[in-house]
């Protein structure tokens, strides 16, 4: 029996890949779009207006960084006249004060803002821009003074890890209501630069200690959502909360997908909004039909009595790591692929290798 | 910043960037927030609707006790401030007279 298809709840929205960091971590896919491949203003706002008749409710717009972007605040202005939720994900490092009042006038109901570290010099590095983190913060400071929430969100692995105490006073100094802590995912570049960002087990615990005591203490006061690196788990993460249920992301180009990692699984044809409309995307294409529900599942994941919780973890993952998108996540213990994360920790307990920079290629 | 603390003399409204209403897609009220949806249930709903900037939280807990006569009044007013005192520590109200 084919699955239930409810409404999309969230659309990610990737104005562009252009940004002006260029972190060894990003989601972005290794093959960068480029400029001219865009969609222009009148194709975004014709996506924002199909998107809230589909049943979305909140939109991320992201990128790259989406403040490359001139149109940004018309986009913002459309979502809202579709009464659309918005917030914006940024790196902060384009454009202040002016700017977000703009936003925040067009009806901008938050901002995330990256940082890749709390202290300046390692964050820079890591950014692969000078300057990134006092251009972060004055950027912060903008966001509280147009009155908008703002989320700090923090990047973390083994060459930052020791700092989360001070990356919660940080938070807690620019006026931010929320953290986000936020183990790197080993996807696209990530995936490049895995040994060196995978922390040690001994490494994440401490981290994890010190997190649950913050959460307490800081109660009402900054809320700390933790991600974990799923490959220190024991089941896998929930990706998406499974494909094509609740998530719909559009790439710069306009190719709709389920996930921002999964232009990298072969085999699948991603339509474009320049073609069909999201409705038809949402519950007609085949690639969002392709994982959807239980039926495509193999074993162990098949008669496993959380096939409906964890959705059998990562498509993308699976096959990045055992070659196979219809597998289970390897990070599963019961994956007969379990192994190929067994190894990566391994390596994770000896010093880490040097950045491959995200470049254009 | 404090923690804002919800007793039976609070006066609450909903935080600024948030955002309640009735979805026509789904027919259900949903609560809006940074990268979260709530949906929250019958009661919840119409606690939400009392929070308006004016009502009390006693005036609420009133008023659902005048709806729910085969409840105690106690056990309802633990579980409104409960209630309000979660939403408020996610940094969805606020207290009616700060600005």
């Amino acid at each position: 029996m084919p699955p239930r298809v409810d409404p999309p709840l969230a659309l990610l929205a990737e104005l562009s890949h252009r940004c002006p960091l260029s972190c060894p971590y990003c989601s972005n896919p290794v093959a960068l779009e480029r400029a001219a491949s865009e969609l222009g203003e009148a194709e975004w706002r014709r996506v924002l207006a199909e998107a809230a008749s589909l049943g979305v409710l909140q939109v991320h717009f992201s990128g790259g960084e989406p403040m490359v972007r001139r149109d940004l605040p018309s986009l913002i202005a459309a979502a809202s006249d579709h009464g659309l939720y918005s917030n914006l994900i940024t790196s902060g490092t384009l454009g202040g004060e002016r700017e977000i009042s703009a936003f925040a006038a067009a009806g901008l109901k938050h901002v995330q803002l990256s940082f890749q570290d709390f202290e300046p010099t390692n964050n820079d590095r890591i950014a692969g821009l000078a300057g990134a983190h006092a251009r972060k913060t004055s950027f912060a400071a903008a966001v509280r003074a147009a009155g908008l929430p703002l989320t700090v969100n923090m990047v973390v692995h083994r060459q930052n890890l020791g700092g989360v105490p001070e990356m919660i006073d940080m938070a807690l100094a620019l006026g931010a209501r929320r953290l986000e802590i936020a183990h790197v995912q080993y996807y696209a570049w990530a995936l490049a630069n895995r040994a060196a960002f995978l922390p040690s087990r001994q490494q994440l615990d401490d981290a994890t200690r010190i997190v649950e005591a913050a959460r307490t203490r800081l109660k009402g006061i900054l809320a700390i959502d933790y991600v974990v690196p799923d490959y220190h788990g024991v089941r896998p993460k929930s990706c998406m909360n499974g494909w094509g249920r609740q998530f719909l992301n559009v790439t710069p180009s306009g190719k709709a997908v389920p996930c921002h990692a999964a232009e990298s699984l072969p085999g699948l044809v991603f339509p474009s909004v320049r073609d069909s409309s999201l409705a038809d995307i949402w519950y007609r294409s085949d690639a969002f039909n392709r994982f959807r529900g239980t039926d495509w599942m193999a074993e162990p994941c098949r008669s496993c009595d959380r096939r409906e919780i964890d959705w059998g973890g990562c498509r993308c993952q699976a096959f990045l790591l055992a070659g196979d998108a219809g597998r289970a996540d390897p990070v599963c213990a019961l994956s007969p692929d379990h192994g190929v994360v067994e190894a990566a920790l391994q390596q994770a307990e000896s010093a880490p290798p040097a950045f491959v920079y995200r470049h254009f290629s | 910043m404090e923690r804002l603390e919800v007793s039976a003399t609070s006066v609450l409204r909903l935080a600024p960037h948030i955002v309640f209403r009735f979805d026509e897609t789904r027919q259900r009220w949903i609560m809006m927030a940074p990268e979260r949806l709530m949906l929250p249930d019958e009661q919840a709903v119409e606690i939400l609707q009392l929070v308006d900037g004016k009502t009390g939280v006693a005036a609420i807990i009133d008023a659902l006790a005048t709806r729910y006569t085969q409840a105690p009044r106690e056990l309802i007013a633990t579980d409104v401030t409960a209630m309000l005192q979660d939403l408020a520590d996610k940094g969805c109200l606020a207290d009616a007279a700060a600005r």
